[in-house]
């Protein structure tokens, strides 16, 4: 048998060879220089076309390639110019006259104008356009109300006046318009590059960004470079972006502490601490733009369908003690529906506070001094806004249990999730939401407005429908004067808490963490937290 | 060919009967070869049709995935119509079945590339960490198993089972995490993650980064890629091994009390010898067998091993494709995994021929 004895020496040498080769490694690093900031994520980008993804690994990534026509401030969800200097509206609201930046050009070499504006979106609304392919463009339809040619479309026209002038004009005014056009999704994408080959854009963009794309490895890493000649003088300041997939949150938090990685996101609340207290790290706090909830379906009979009882609930969380434990601190509780960081916010709207006298004294009242029993949904999978929704399911459990409520905890993964709360087999579901473009209307009207309460795929699980509510949310959709359309949010706030189709449970902040070395303060930012245009490395 | 005759109950003849011999054996191995081959069309149908029900029976919907949480109903059906998923089931199973005839294993519903071309990458990477992984356990493996034997009821074969029984009984995903902590974070001696260090821009061909990093002459690369392949492929052979080393210890350990060893032993012949020619020759069969279902668990159950270490392999791609309903690439990953079982199985089953003379194929 001289194979078998020959293949083991093989393997044995094989084997000694490669150690020999494992230990003399290290050393001479081939760091090709310049400032390479390598950021750990969860999961891969789905495509590289702003317009063509919801998820916020693509947006995160595309973000760094695309500019919009408008931006948000640093400091809250307001706006600012971007690739337009400036813009005017008519009286009637109706017509939008954007001012382009002049002297901007797509990574490929050619202009930014207003042929490209018109281009961009173009393709995006018109279903017959010859580019308009590649897949689909969901955010379009569902910020614009829909394609050319459905009913509830709301951009009219939009036209190039001159070179660097553009006029949209809107069937009615629309009061998150401008906010709208400073989503990551309205990114304006080279006409060239998309004519050349549009069904592969999506995995070779070309923007006019603070970032080049240079290379994608599916599941592993994206590679962006420095755009030498970006409009905005002085930045970027790094060299070279890569985003690298790194699906264990463990796993990615031991390569940040071994220095593998220069940032990370979505940190498992039991490493904040840790990252808290090493000194080579730096861990955000700032609240994302999200809200994690629990909805009682009011269209499944049982006890909640009464006010009472859903004020009585709301009096039994002790949300300090969940954030405390389940968040290790990093959330905030929440008492509207949306944030504190988008405009309209109302300070004046008060918690239930916990308190379980109260809560028995309700039940009481509406006639449940028994109590009851209820299944309730939690998420199997982290999300955002909730890291593990099985441990606040068991915290509420715990608490309704002191006024005889019952609780059946039921998971499943997210998509049967979505599934099944999109169809409203639930009785209660733990839920949450990701802000898009920091309005009002992106939070109230879309999560509990009686629009959105459509089966299979409703947007609003608590199926709560409220005429008072939809007058008001309406209302304030069609104005665009802010201090009306704030007053308008203020009171829906007023009218959400009273009615209570929700817990609001907390704001979550995104888990992010970086070596110290890391500056820049564009981290702190509600909206575009990931937007790396200002971020520097400075050892 | 010749170590096949030499032992065993199969005569031995003269030259000329043994040439003639070995060609009708030729022959035997190749009907044998294409009959399993062939078996695989009904097994292939059998899996497509089962993974195609299972994942059409699961809640959820690609649509929805592909729009994450902000689907409008009408955004939901443009995409249902758009990916034809509005079609009766029967009618989607043979449009899928009718691709596959011709080659074509569909196209992911979320990237909407071709999943032949998407899945190479994965399965490359796949196979390189099972590979070394495979190599670790079986060098380190066996002779455990051989040391154990040799040294029956003694402290060395205890101390070699019990490892062999921690081994066996370490959750994978804990032992990857322990040794991230360890080698990467505390004594910083080897890379946490990842396939190779992103900052090199490496440009694959092949997708065996060892191999690349060969042909493009780039040591650096070479010794990196290994390098990061160390700690995973360490976590994944752990179990392996230690199956491979108790099954060699009880193989050998029956082998050793055989007459002819004990002959052998008697005539002289060195104890490397009777251990590693004679003994291990006729304990080898059960042995492989071990190997052929390893390897095949290995390529296709590696998900813990590769979300650990941020492995860009099959198994995370799988995984991928089913949080997001991805049919088309739970249905043709999976069929591809199963071609790859079986295959290694059918050259499990050629190499005990190879093995031991006593196997003949084609008499059943």
């Amino acid at each position: 048998m001289i194979w078998r004895k020959s293949s083991i020496l093989t393997l044995a040498l094989l084997f000694i060879f490669s150690t020999v080769l494992a230990a003399c490694g290290g050393g001479t690093g081939a760091d090709s220089g310049g400032k390479t900031l390598i950021w750990g994520r969860g999961s891969d980008s789905k495509l590289l076309d702003p317009a063509q993804v919801t998820d916020g690994e693509s947006m995160k990534v595309t973000k760094n390639i695309f500019d919009t026509l408008v931006d948000y401030k640093e400091e809250n969800t307001e706006v600012e110019p971007a690739l337009a200097e400036s813009w005017e509206t008519s009286e009637d609201g109706k017509t939008w006259t954007f001012h382009l930046r002049k002297g901007v050009k797509f990574h490929d070499g050619t202009d930014f104008n207003a042929d490209a504006v018109v281009f961009n979106f173009e393709r995006w609304m018109d279903k017959d356009h010859p580019q308009h392919k590649g897949g689909d463009f969901p955010y379009y339809g569902y910020m614009f109300g829909g394609y050319k040619g459905d009913e509830g479309h709301i951009i009219e026209s939009v036209e190039a006046v001159d070179e660097h002038t553009v006029e949209f004009k809107l069937k009615e005014p629309q009061g998150p318009f401008l906010a709208n056009l400073g989503m990551s999704a309205f990114a304006i994408a080279s006409p060239k590059a998309v004519k050349k080959d549009p069904e592969g854009f999506a995995k070779n963009p070309v923007g006019t960004g603070p970032f080049k794309f240079v290379s994608w490895k599916k599941n592993n890493s994206i590679t962006l470079e420095k755009n030498e000649d970006y409009w905005e003088k002085g930045k970027p300041k790094l060299d070279k972006v890569i985003f690298k997939s790194m699906p264990d949150n463990t796993a990615r938090f031991t390569a940040l502490q071994s220095g593998d990685i220069d940032v990370m996101d979505g940190m498992n609340p039991s490493d904040a601490k840790t990252a808290e207290n090493e000194d080579k790290l730096k861990l955000y706090k700032r609240v994302g733009m999200n809200v994690g909830y629990l909805a009682f379906n009011v269209d499944k009979k049982g006890p909640w369908q009464k006010k009472k009882v859903r004020q009585a609930l709301n009096h039994a969380v002790n949300k300090k003690a969940i954030i405390k434990s389940v968040y290790a601190g990093l959330a905030e509780p929440a008492v509207n529906p949306m944030p504190s960081s988008v405009w309209g916010y109302n300070e004046k709207v008060e918690d239930y506070e916990y308190d379980l006298d109260k809560a028995k004294e309700l039940l009481e009242e509406a006639g449940y001094e028994d109590g009851f029993k209820v299944e309730m949904y939690a998420m199997s999978d982290p999300r955002p806004y909730m890291p593990d929704g099985r441990k606040v399911a068991e915290y509420l459990q715990a608490d309704w249990k002191k006024i005889g409520v019952q609780v059946d905890i039921v998971t499943y993964d997210w998509q049967t999730y979505l599934d099944k709360t999109g169809k409203g087999e639930h009785e209660m579901a733990l839920f949450g939401w990701n802000g898009d473009n920091g309005d009002p209307d992106n939070f109230l009207y879309v999560l509990l407005d009686k629009d959105n309460t459509r089966t299979p795929d409703a947007g609003n699980i608590s199926f709560y429908k409220s005429d008072e509510l939809h007058d008001v949310l309406i209302e304030a959709q069609r104005s665009t004067d802010k201090k009306e359309r704030t007053e308008l949010y203020q009171e829906a706030q007023e009218i959400i808490k009273e009615d209570a189709p929700w817990i609001p449970l907390v704001h979550a902040t995104p888990g992010l963490a970086t070596q110290s070395y890391v500056k820049g303060n564009l981290f702190e930012h509600p909206i575009n937290w990931y937007d790396l245009d200002d971020v520097d490395i400075q050892k | 060919m010749l170590p096949l005759f030499q032992i065993g109950s199969t005569g031995q003849g003269s030259i000329g009967e043994t040439a003639v011999f070995q060609r009708k054996v030729g022959e035997i191995v190749f009907a044998y070869t294409v009959r399993r081959l062939l078996m695989l069309i009904p097994v292939l149908i059998g899996m497509s049709i089962i993974t195609f029900s299972i994942v059409h029976a699961i809640p959820g919907d690609p649509a929805r995935a592909i729009l994450g949480d902000k689907a409008t109903p009408e955004a939901v059906e443009k995409i249902r119509t758009h990916l034809g998923l509005d079609q009766p089931l029967y009618i989607q199973y043979f449009e899928y079945v009718k691709g596959l005839l011709q080659g074509d294993l569909g196209e992911s519903l979320i990237t909407q590339r071709p999943i032949a071309e998407e899945i190479g990458p994965y399965l490359a990477g796949t196979m390189e960490l099972a590979l070394l992984a495979m190599g670790i356990a079986i060098f380190f493996g066996m002779n455990l198993g051989i040391l154990s034997a040799w040294r029956h009821n003694s402290a060395v074969d205890y101390t070699a089972m019990v490892i062999a029984l921690i081994g066996v009984s370490m959750p994978v995903f804990w032992l990857g995490l322990m040794e991230q902590w360890v080698f990467a974070q505390e004594l910083g001696w080897l890379p946490s993650n990842g396939r190779i260090d992103p900052r090199l821009g490496f440009e694959p061909i092949t997708h065996f980064y060892l191999l690349d990093s060969l042909i493009k002459g780039d040591f650096y690369a070479f010794n990196d890629a290994f390098n990061h392949m160390i700690l995973p492929a360490v976590a994944l052979g752990t179990i392996p091994m230690a199956i491979i080393a108790r099954m060699t210890r009880s193989s050998m350990l029956e082998v050793m009390r055989s007459d002819y060893v004990r002959t052998a032993r008697a005539k002289g012949v060195s104890e490397f010898l009777v251990i590693y020619k004679h003994t291990l020759k006729n304990a080898f069969i059960p042995i492989l067998t071990v190997f052929g279902l390893q390897m095949g668990l290995l390529l296709g159950g590696a998900v813990l091993t590769e979300t650990i270490f941020s492995w860009p392999g099959v198994g995370q791609y799988l995984v991928d494709a089913i949080n997001n309903r991805d049919y088309p690439v739970i249905q043709s990953g999976i069929l591809i995994i199963a071609t790859l079982f079986v295959l290694i199985n059918l050259i499990v089953d050629l190499l005990y021929a190879a093995v031991d003379p006593r196997i003949q194929y084609g008499k059943e």
